[in-house]
């Protein structure tokens, strides 16, 4: 089962989320970083790293001598990766997304294939050995995410299919999604099974957290909610937020409430679910309420 | 004799510069052989997720501009305007675009080498 924690808002509590079920997760898992534009999970999990290796997009080349400047590759390429100026075609490869039209296009075979680093893979172990990590990084200066989280997706069915020979197979990935509503998000939340979307009950977290309801909506996967920092003082959200839920049908699996003590353990590198043993229950409850959702919904699928 | 294009939030030179390049609502074009000024829209390019800058240093290209006076030009729009032949002032900002056209034609604006983004 893959589990994407997402939430929208950015600094909603995705990692703290993904690291304490980490911590009271009961069986095997991979606990993969999908935020590849700024990984932080490793700063929770202490994962020991065993592998590290580049990921590439397909981009091309361009053999000036061999151009005509017929504009085919122009016309084909949806994102300025070719551009007409005066009389002249150039190309700028970091506007490339990869789909080789413009190679397997290009009449004069000017064009050859070439790549562009996009960024890192790092796998390893984590939790002194009970859970696989798997994180993405990408280049400094990349400006596209996809490519790199569908390297990083590619990397994780392989871990997966390989774990399940093994005496003990990795059951779940617990999957700190990026934030946000476009296209990094899209993309791990179209790969996983379940949606877990943290909330903050704020105004702004409140806000947010619809936008990206409605974005994850039209994937038809099954979305929880946890309510992170719940009872903020003088703030009316918590029930705004669980109106809304109870009208869209939305699972609430969990409460966590707001707590200076919290953030303080947090800020020190530690893992909320080890906080305290109070904080251990409320994420072996969130892990108990999100296996017998996960359970329930993937029956009736 | 030249055509010089004006990053601009309207069509006239008593429009104010807009300091982006690539992303600018329009650009006034004035025209040395006859002191004419027309006006392109660079609505098209505000629209774009990626690529703003390349698309508008086309849009400069098809008509024949030769010199753009604007605030700030990033690398892949100057590579472009390069790769054009198209001259480039920066760094030109709360004025009107006629403002900044008489400081370049006065000399007070150097040509770029590099981007400034």
């Amino acid at each position: 089962m893959r589990i994407a924690i997402a939430s929208g808002k950015g600094g909603a509590g995705k990692t703290t989320v993904s690291a304490s079920l980490a911590q009271v997760w009961n069986t095997p898992a991979i606990l993969v970083d999908a935020d590849v534009e700024a990984p932080n999970l490793h700063l929770f999990c202490a994962p020991a790293i065993t592998s590290s290796t580049s990921t590439f997009l397909e981009v091309p080349i361009l053999d000036a001598t061999a151009c005509t400047q017929c504009g085919t590759c122009r016309e084909v390429c949806r994102f300025m990766a070719f551009a007409k100026l005066g009389k002249t075609i150039s190309l700028f490869p970091e506007m490339c997304h990869g789909c080789g039209g413009c190679i397997a296009l290009c009449p004069e075979k000017a064009l050859a294939p070439g790549q562009r680093l996009l960024g890192t893979l790092e796998c390893g172990t984590a939790m002194g050995g009970k859970h696989a990590f798997l994180m993405g990084r990408s280049r400094i200066g990349e400006a596209m995410t996809p490519p790199q989280l569908r390297a990083l997706q590619k990397k994780l069915e392989l871990l997966l299919a390989q774990s399940k020979t093994t005496a003990q197979p990795y059951t779940d990935a617990l999957i700190d999604a990026p934030p946000g509503v476009s296209c990094p998000a899209m993309t791990v939340a179209q790969e996983a099974d379940i949606i877990l979307l943290v909330v903050e009950p704020t105004p702004f977290g409140i806000h947010d957290f619809t936008l990206a309801h409605r974005a994850f909506l039209p994937l038809q996967k099954p979305i929880a909610v946890v309510m992170n920092r719940a009872g903020i003082p003088g703030n009316a959200g918590d029930m705004e937020l669980a109106a809304y839920c109870q009208q869209q049908g939305l699972p609430i699996l969990g409460l966590l409430p707001f707590s200076q003590e919290i953030a303080g353990h947090y800020a020190q590198g530690g893992i909320a679910a080890t906080c305290s043993s109070t904080w251990e229950k409320h994420f072996t409850h969130l892990r108990d309420t999100l296996q017998a959702f996960a359970a329930k919904e993937l029956a009736n699928a | 004799m030249s055509k010089i294009a004006i990053s601009s939030e309207g069509p006239g030179l008593t429009s104010m510069v807009d300091p982006r390049f690539g992303r600018a609502g329009g650009f006034v074009v004035f025209d040395t052989a006859n002191s004419a000024t027309s006006y392109i829209d660079n609505g098209a390019s505000q629209v774009l997720g990626q690529g703003a800058g390349i698309a508008t240093a086309e849009r400069m290209a098809e008509a024949n501009v030769e010199i753009v006076l604007s605030g700030y030009v990033g690398p892949k729009a100057f590579q472009a305007l390069q790769a054009a032949g198209i001259k480039i002032c920066q760094n030109i900002d709360g004025m009107t675009t006629g403002d900044a056209l008489h400081h370049f034609q006065a000399g007070n604006v150097p040509f770029a080498e590099a981007p400034n983004k």
